[in-house]
Formats: C-alpha cells, sequence, structure tokens
C-alpha cells in the first residue's frame, strides 16, 4: 500500500493525529476516512484558517474515535502470527533435520557451553540468596572497625570492640536492636559420659531479634539473658542428646554447668553466619572480664561482632556522623591509630570484600566477575559457530528467504524466522546442558571444600526460570547476525541466481569469529598448561629443608610430651620433632627483633632441638639447640641468612654471627647458629628475616618422620594411637606435603576451572572449523573436480583447500601466544617472589595440540573431496 | 441486528445516497443533506449511519479512483442495493397509507 504524494498544495494536518487514526482505525476504514478528514481540512483551510482547521482536524481524529472503526484489539492478528510462527517451527525443524551435521555442531556446542552458563547461574542465584531468611534483612547491619596506624597500615575487620556496640546501643536512637556475638566459642560439651566439640558464638539476648533464626523451643526473649545459658541448634541437640526437647536440661562445659535454655532450627546453608550452640554473652562478660587486654577496652576489636537493625526509614549518613562521633570521642585516648566504625549492609557480606575475623565463607566479586567473564567466553565461542555456520548456509537457505520476501515477508518477519530457528535449537542444546550441569554441579562442588562450604547450587523455581531465560537470550545473541543477514537479502538478486555471491560476503566476518574462538582456545590452553607446570614447580620447590614423609599432628592442647611418648613406640615412626607451627603453609607469626640500636620485623617458630635434623635444614655456621628443661630461660636463638643481611650482622662470614646478640621480647638471645635461607612463608612472598627459638615442649605440632612408603596405613596407626590419648578430639594430621599442596588448592582449583573451560573452548572451536571446512569443501567440489580434470595432484588441492584455514590459524596463535606470554610474565607469575621460568614447552605445546587437531581435521576433509571421483561431480552439469 | 426498521436519519441518508446516484460518498452525502434539511450534519455521524446501513445490506461500497485532491486518498462510494430500494419503497408505502388514512378535515385551515 503505497502513500502516494498529494499534488496540489497541501494542508500538513498534524502528523500525530494521523498517526494516531492509522493506529485505531481499523486498515478498510482508514483510507477513505483520512481522504474525508483531507478534504475537510483543505476546505476548511480556505474558510476557517489554518490553526482552526487543524484543530477540526485533530478533533475529527479524536471523535472517529467509535466502536465501528476501531481495530479489533489484534486478536485476528495475533492468530495470524501464531500461524506464522507455526511455519517458522515447522521449516526450522525441517532445515534442522536436513542438515544433521550443523545441528550437531550447534546444539553440541551450546549444550557444553550452556552447561557452564547453567552452572554459573545456579552459583550466582546462591551467592544473592545468602541470608535472605532474615526479615529484616534491608535494614540489618554489620558493624565493620576500620583500623589506621601512624605508620600508613590499615586493617578492616568483620569485628569490632564489645565497647563500640555497647555506645552505639545508648547514643544511636536509630537502631532497632543491636546485637553482640562473641567469637572462640568452641568448646567439649559434656552430657553424661558424652563429649562433644561444639561451636558457635556468645551472644546476648536480642540476637534473637535482629536475626531471624527460627526458636522450635524456648522463650526468644530471654533464652540468652542468663548466665550460663545454652542454646543448641537441632542437630546438636540430637548429637547430644537424642532428642530436641531438652529445654531446661543441664550440659558441661569444661567444669562450668549450663542450662540448655532453647533449641533453634538448623541454620540454613545460606547464611553467613553458621554455629552450632550459641551461649549466653553474659557468661563470658561475667567470668572474664579482663581477657585478652580488656574485656571492653576500645581497641580489643578482635573478638566481637556486632550486629544490628535499623528502624525503617532512618537516615543512613545521620547514623554514620553519630558513629564517626563515637569513634573521635575514643580515639582521642589512642596514641599512633584510630578506630573507626562503618556499617555493612548484611546482603552486601556473602559477596564483598573479604573482611579480617569474617565468620564464613566470602566470595571476591572480582573473581565473581572473572569466573562470569570465562564462563561467557565460552558460550559466545560457541553462538560463533552457530553464526558462522548459518551465514555460511545462506547459500541453501537465501532462496527460501527470497521467496519469502517475495511473498510479502517483511524485514521483522524474516528476523523473526531466522531468530526462532536459533532460539529452538538454544532450548533444544538446554534440555541437554541441564544433563550435563547436574553431573558438573557435583565435580564443581568437590573441586574444594570452599566450593562446597558456600553453596549448594540447589534448583529453585527462579533458577529454573533463569535457565530458559539464558536460554532464550543464547539463541537470540547466536541467530541475531545471521538473521539481519538473511534480512537483508535482496530476493531479485537471490532468485535471478545471485546466490553465489551472497556466500563469499560476509567471509570477512566469518573469518574474524574463527580467529577470536582460536584465540581464546589458544590462550585458554596455553593459561592450563603453563599454569599446570607453574603449580607443579610449586609443590616441588626446593623450600630450603625437606618436606618428604613428615606427618604433622596438631596436638590440640594435649601434653606434647604425652603424645611424643605414645607415638614414638609405633614401628613406623623414626623421629619426632616439635614446633609450634608449621611453616611454608602460609600461616605466619610474627615479632620485634632488636640488634643494638636496630630495630625490625621478623618471623618466628619455636621449635625442639629434633627439628632442624628432622626437616634436614642446612647449617651454614654455629650449632643447633641441646635439649634443656622446660623451666630454663631461653638464652639462644637460630637467625637465617635474611636476617643477618637485614640487621648487618658478619655480612662477610656468616660464622661471626655466632655470639652476637637479639633483644626479642625483652629477653636477651644469643645467636647460636645460622641456618641457610628457607621459604617460611609460600613462593608467592620473598624470603623475609626469620627466627627460630628454643622451646622444649612447644603446644602446637608434632613432626613424625615416618620410614613407611604405605601413607595411608600409618595415618590410620597414628590414628589409632591418637585416640588413646585424645577420645574426644579426632586427630589432625597430615603429610608435610600435603599440606603444601593445600596451601596452593586455589592454585589447582583455577587450574581445574580453567583447564576445564580450555577443554571446552578447544572443542568448541574445532566442531566449529569442522563444520566451516565440510561447508567450504562442499562448496567447492565442483571447482576441485574441474581442477582435476585438468591435472591438479591431491596435495595441491590440500594446500588450495587449506591454506586459508591455516592462515587462520597461524594469525590466532600470533595473537594469543603473545598475550599469554605477557599475561604471565607480568601479572601472574608477578604475584610470586619465586617461580620457575616459563618453559618453551608449556609455551607452545597447547598450541601444537590445537593445530594439529584443527590441521587433522582440514586434512582429511579436503582429502575427502579431492579423492572424490570428478566424473560424478561433473556429469550432472 | 435490530430489526430491519430505519431510522429517521438513516432513512434521510439513504435517500440521499440513492438520489445522489453515482456520486454518492460521505462527504457528498454530508453536504448534501445539510443542503436539504438545513441542520448542521456531521460527518462523523453520517459516516457512523453509512457504515451501519452497509451493515444491514441497504448500501454496498467500494473505493474509488484516486484523484488530486483529498491528498490522494480514494474516496469511499456507496451505492443502494435493491434490499435498500425495498426497504425506502415499504417506508413510503406505510406513510402513504398512513397519509390516506388521514381525514381532510384534519389539515383544514393550515
Amino acid at each position: 500500500m503505497s502513500k502516494k504524494q498529494s499534488i496540489s498544495p497541501p494542508p500538513e494536518p498534524p502528523r500525530w493525529a494521523t498517526c494516531l487514526l492509522e493506529w485505531y482505525c481499523k486498515p478498510s476504514l482508514f483510507e477513505d476516512l483520512q481522504g474525508d478528514l483531507l478534504e475537510y481540512i483543505e476546505r476548511n483551510v480556505e474558510s476557517k484558517g489554518m490553526v482552526r482547521a487543524k484543530l477540526i482536524y485533530i478533533v475529527d481524529v479524536l471523535k472517529f474515535f467509535r466502536l465501528y472503526t476501531v481495530q479489533k484489539p489484534q486478536t485476528l492478528k495475533r492468530m495470524n502470527q501464531f500461524y506464522i510462527f507455526g511455519n517458522y517451527v515447522k521449516t526450522s525443524v525441517r532445515s534442522m533435520a536436513r542438515n544433521r551435521l550443523f545441528t550437531t555442531i550447534n546444539v553440541a556446542g551450546l549444550a557444553v557451553s550452556m552447561s557452564v552458563g547453567l552452572l554459573i547461574i545456579a552459583f550466582v542465584s546462591d551467592l544473592f540468596s545468602y541470608d535472605n531468611f532474615h526479615e529484616n534483612k534491608d535494614r540489618t547491619y554489620r558493624l565493620i572497625a576500620k583500623d589506621q596506624r601512624s605508620n600508613g597500615s590499615v586493617m578492616e575487620l568483620a569485628t569490632t570492640s564489645v565497647k563500640a556496640g555497647v555506645n552505639i546501643r545508648e547514643e544511636v536512637p536509630e537502631i532497632e536492636n543491636l546485637t553482640i556475638m562473641r567469637r572462640g566459642f568452641d568448646r567439649d560439651v559434656q552430657v553424661a559420659d558424652k563429649v562433644i566439640q561444639v561451636g558457635g558464638f556468645w551472644a546476648d539476648e536480642s540476637f534473637m531479634d535482629v536475626f531471624s533464626f527460627k526458636l522450635l523451643k524456648g522463650n526468644p526473649g530471654t533464652a540468652l539473658k542468663e548466665v550460663n545459658s545454652l542454646v543448641l541448634t537441632e542437630t546438636t541437640a540430637r548429637k547430644l542428646f537424642d532428642d530436641t526437647d531438652v529445654v531446661g536440661r543441664i550440659v558441661k562445659l569444661d567444669t562450668a554447668s549450663y542450662q540448655v535454655t532453647g533449641v533453634l532450627e538448623d541454620i540454613p546453608k545460606l547464611s553467613h553466619i553458621r554455629f552450632e550452640a550459641l551461649a549466653s554473652f553474659a557468661t563470658v562478660a561475667a567470668e572474664e572480664p579482663d581477657m585478652d587486654g580488656g574485656f571492653y577496652n576500645w581497641e580489643n576489636i578482635y573478638m566481637s561482632h556486632t550486629y544490628m537493625t535499623v528502624k525503617e526509614g532512618s537516615d543512613l549518613a545521620a547514623i554514620q556522623e553519630k558513629l564517626d562521633k563515637i569513634s573521635e570521642t575514643e580515639n582521642a585516648a589512642l596514641e599512633g591509630k584510630t578506630i573507626d566504625l562503618f556499617l555493612q549492609p548484611i546482603d552486601e557480606i556473602a559477596v564483598g570484600h573479604h573482611y579480617t575475623n569474617e565468620t564464613g565463607s566470602t566470595m571476591n566479586i572480582i573473581a565473581l566477575w572473572i569466573l562470569i567473564g570465562l564462563g561467557a567466553v565460552v558460550i559466545i565461542s560457541a553462538c560463533f559457530n552457530y553464526t558462522n555456520l548459518s551465514i555460511a548456509r545462506a547459500l541453501r537457505r537465501s532462496k527460501e528467504v527470497g521467496i519469502r520476501k517475495v511473498v510479502g515477508a517483511s524485514k521483522g518477519q524474516v528476523v523473526a524466522q531466522f531468530l526462532t530457528e536459533s532460539v529452538l535449537i538454544s532450548l533444544l542444546a538446554l534440555v541437554i546442558s541441564f544433563g550435563i550441569f547436574l553431573v558438573l554441579k557435583r565435580q564443581f562442588l568437590s573441586l574444594h571444600s570452599f566450593l562446597s562450604n558456600l553453596v549448594s547450587l540447589d534448583l529453585s523455581f527462579n533458577v529454573v526460570l533463569a535457565f530458559a531465560a539464558f536460554a532464550i537470550v543464547t539463541g537470540i545473541v547466536a541467530g541475531l547476525l545471521p538473521a539481519i543477514f538473511f534480512a537483508k537479502i535482496r530476493s531479485l538478486a537471490v532468485l535471478k541466481g545471485a546466490s553465489a555471491i551472497l556466500s563469499s560476503k560476509r567471509l570477512g566476518l566469518r573469518r574474524g569469529l574463527i580467529v577470536v574462538q582460536y584465540v581464546f582456545s589458544l590462550i585458554f590452553i596455553t593459561t592450563t598448561l603453563i599454569g599446570y607446570v607453574q603449580y607443579k614447580g610449586m609443590l616441588s620447590y626446593d623450600l630450603g629443608f625437606s618436606t618428604s614423609n613428615i606427618v604433622n599432628i596438631r596436638l590440640q592442647n594435649n601434653k606434647p610430651e604425652i603424645v611424643e611418648a605414645r607415638m614414638a613406640a609405633l614401628p613406623e615412626v623414626e623421629q619426632i620433632s616439635k614446633s609450634a607451627m608449621v611453616t611454608s603453609l602460609g600461616s605466619t607469626w610474627g615479632t620485634q627483633a632488636k640488634y643494638q640500636e636496630d630495630s625490625g620485623f621478623v618471623w618466628q617458630n619455636g621449635i625442639n632441638e629434633q627439628y632442624l635434623p628432622l626437616h634436614r635444614h642446612t647449617l651454614l655456621a654455629g650449632r643447633n639447640f641441646e635439649a634443656k628443661a622446660q623451666s630454663a630461660a631461653e638464652t639462644e636463638v637460630i637467625v637465617n641468612e635474611k636476617l643477618l643481611a637485614r640487621f648487618n650482622i658478619a655480612q662477610d662470614n656468616v660464622a661471626e654471627a655466632v655470639g652476637e646478640v637479639l633483644t626479642i621480647e625483652g629477653k636477651r638471645l644469643t645467636i647460636i647458629g645460622v641456618v641457610k635461607d628457607f621459604h617460611y612463608e609460600t613462593l608467592e612472598d620473598p624470603i623475609e628475616p626469620t627466627v627460630l627459638r628454643y622451646e622444649s615442649q612447644p603446644g602446637g605440632y608434632l613432626n613424625v618422620k615416618v620410614n613407611t612408603t604405605d601413607l595411608s596405613a600409618t595415618i590410620a596407626s597414628l590414628e589409632l594411637a591418637w585416640d588413646e590419648i585424645d577420645p574426644v578430639h579426632p586427630m589432625d594430621a597430615k603429610f608435610y606435603d600435603e599440606q603444601i599442596e593445600q596451601a596452593y588448592s586455589q592454585f589447582s582449583v583455577m587450574l581445574k576451572v580453567i583447564g576445564f573451560l580450555a577443554f571446552l573452548a578447544v572443542c568448541i572451536a574445532s566442531m566449529g572449523l569442522f563444520g566451516m571446512v565440510v561447508f567450504a569443501t562442499e562448496t567447492r567440489l565442483k571447482e576441485i573436480s574441474i581442477r582435476k580434470v585438468l591435472g591438479a595432484g591431491e596435495g595441491s588441492l590440500i594446500y588450495l583447500l587449506g591454506r586459508g584455514f591455516l592462515w587462520l590459524l597461524g594469525i590466532a596463535t600470533a595473537i594469543a601466544l603473545p598475550v599469554t606470554y605477557l599475561f604471565f610474565d607480568q601479572v601472574v607469575l608477578a604475584q610470586f617472589a619465586f617461580h620457575a621460568p616459563i618453559g618453551f614447552t608449556e609455551l607452545f605445546g597447547g598450541v601444537a595440540v590445537v593445530l594439529v587437531i584443527a590441521f587433522l581435521m582440514i586434512v582429511s576433509q579436503t582429502m575427502k573431496a579431492a579423492g572424490t571421483n570428478p566424473a560424478q561431480i561433473l556429469r550432472n552439469e | 441486528m435490530k430489526g430491519t426498521n430505519l431510522g429517521e436519519f438513516e432513512e434521510l441518508v439513504l435517500l440521499t445516497i440513492a438520489a445522489l446516484m453515482e456520486e454518492a460518498y460521505s462527504v457528498a452525502v454530508c453536504d448534501e443533506l445539510t443542503k436539504h434539511t438545513g441542520r448542521e450534519v456531521k460527518l462523523g455521524v453520517v459516516h457512523a449511519v453509512l457504515n451501519r446501513l452497509e451493515e444491514k445490506g441497504y448500501v454496498k461500497s467500494g473505493l474509488g479512483e484516486a484523484t488530486n485532491v483529498r491528498g490522494g486518498r480514494r474516496k469511499r462510494f456507496y451505492t443502494i442495493t435493491s434490499g435498500g430500494k425495498a426497504t425506502l419503497l415499504k417506508a413510503r408505502e406505510q406513510r402513504d397509507q398512513l397519509w390516506s388514512m388521514i381525514p381532510d378535515v384534519v389539515f383544514k385551515g393550515i
């Protein structure tokens, strides 16, 4: 329906009024009705002037809005669209069935990549559902303490002082409820002759008001009020009493008697506060008013969490002002440091900044984004396959599109048709990917205890809805470019037979997409390989001492000499030493050391006389400790080379250092030996000055050197011995090498994740390339046949067909390798003070494998094409 | 459809269409009615009536040729159908019958 331009000087009616008329009016009535109105406006312009004529036009347009002129609300049209949609589905299914290879490649690629997407959706959904069960979640806040020292160091803690909580409660009227929870309630609870270790908090009576944990038994108002009250979770109650109706029962914690005053429903998984029991805060406040540097001291910000709900409609800025005022008053008494208070919304705890003394696991937001980004790369790669193959098939589909357009399809309808097709494919892929997701989920959770502790990845209605939405969006992303491409086809040119030109169109785009896919695949796989080699390097790095066959047993407050005596009796045990801590695992213990007038920070460890020989530390000068009684005063110390360098002691000859005196914690300690530098921290950090101090019975760990190769049997027999000494606490013992592996477990998790994604990316890119090669050889079959007839050999044909793809792979390699190398050299490995250089093998190994796969695909397909009998193909001409 | 009775205005419009023959389209009908009845006839009303008459089957319509006027929009011409003619005749007959029943005395002196 073409609108002709009016020829007589046209009085222009207001455009919007015409649009309105066109919108509401039945199409059958529109033309003559508008004609009538135009006739009137022409007439009125002469008699009444332009302005009034236009006004009348507008009024008339509005007046014609009547039952008989108005279109029925689209029902008929919609039915029509429904039929057309049915037709889209039908043609889509047919075309999918006709091109099994392409459909398989697309569905398989999308399915595997989408399963990663589903995993990420479930993961993110879990993270953002954290603490949702609290009724007042939107007005619940945690108090954060920021400890700033005058030397510039800043520490942000999830804990604050008790005093801060008490002051806020008194001085900030906007606070509705405030609860103080003290950390470190970790006791052996005894009922009759049953002893169970229980962990939790000391919490005050407002706890139940601030949070929405459900109290099954007991009075929420008073449960945590009295001294020596204990609230158990259902599970803990069952463990202790085999029953949940236990309010009023008495249990023993160490020597004190506690009364059970409440039973809580078990803590939901998605709660950042988790505990097995709560004891009343009044107990700890009454019993130990002067523990760890003053119970109510403003500076004692390490033990208490403070949570509060603010009154509805409160102004946070006003509250912050009052917090600042409280800190200011209290900080006046401090020297060289300030402590400031902030509120953190409870929904920013699970995903957000990780504060010191965090209660539960938190997910770093940047790590989350990286995960999402990596997943997106894989999914987009699969979408590229779809885009590429669809456009490549333009030759076959363009006639269909041409005819559709001739019959009257609009651009929008062609776009809709191709989007329908891509969404259908992605929905099909969703079904498969859901199956993969279920498998993947278990693997993902078992990657690391951190993950299984953080999330459960359970399905909810919303998550499933998000899955479906995700599939549709993926389908649209994959199908958009082909859809637009087809919509732009000029039907006349296509039907005339110019479609051959079409297939070469957009070649640049397709090549670009393949290169991008391969760049990502190569980056992924090279990253995995380099990462793996580096990770292995870290595990076997020479730490400066030996860790082989050493089992570290945490003493857990048992007397070291008793455990040692029992373990020494075992036949597997060769030698035993004792230490306050285990080094090279990332945990540290520091102190100040002073040499003459110079004082500085040093790492330390307390060891007994067997420690150095057992760990085969190398003594560069002096001697080892000698056994001393526990009561003897500490007079000696062994240091490392870095300490000598730090304090400028005996630079030229280490032997001269022996006999020098360090002052540590007020004690004068003579250096009796110098050990070779060893890795006290992990390889991420440089070696720092370190002192080894003598303790005859350090209460931390027993280092047991065993002489067997049967590791699990050794642990089992150690466990048997342990249980004789301490039946309550399970033994906590691990091989040193295992512990080191654990210290770097974050890298192993990252490697597994990236490795898996690399595998997917390579598979998807390879499938895509395969599809393209198949397509390219099919369309050039005639050319190949003619070349063969004219005498071309197979080798030259393979070269002819494959060289384009080889070029693309070459470009991808040229981009990916330097990027990965620089990324590792400048970013990743720069984080590590010690690492092996990036080797030639791992840099090119992955590339070689991927290229060989691609090369094999290209060669096999082109060989197939080159091997066809030209007579067969050309006979049809 | 509520009966086949003609309203007063409907009858006038139908008569006008019949009178205008081939030239009966909405604006012309409107003008003609204004001229003969002396009252202001709104296009909207005529349009609605034309639509209703067509629904009742008394007229049929078709689009004419595009011309230079009306911004090139075609006119919708109405022609009376045989059903329309029969209805008009019937209406006239009813009136004539009623007229004939009126004794002359009634109108005497006017």
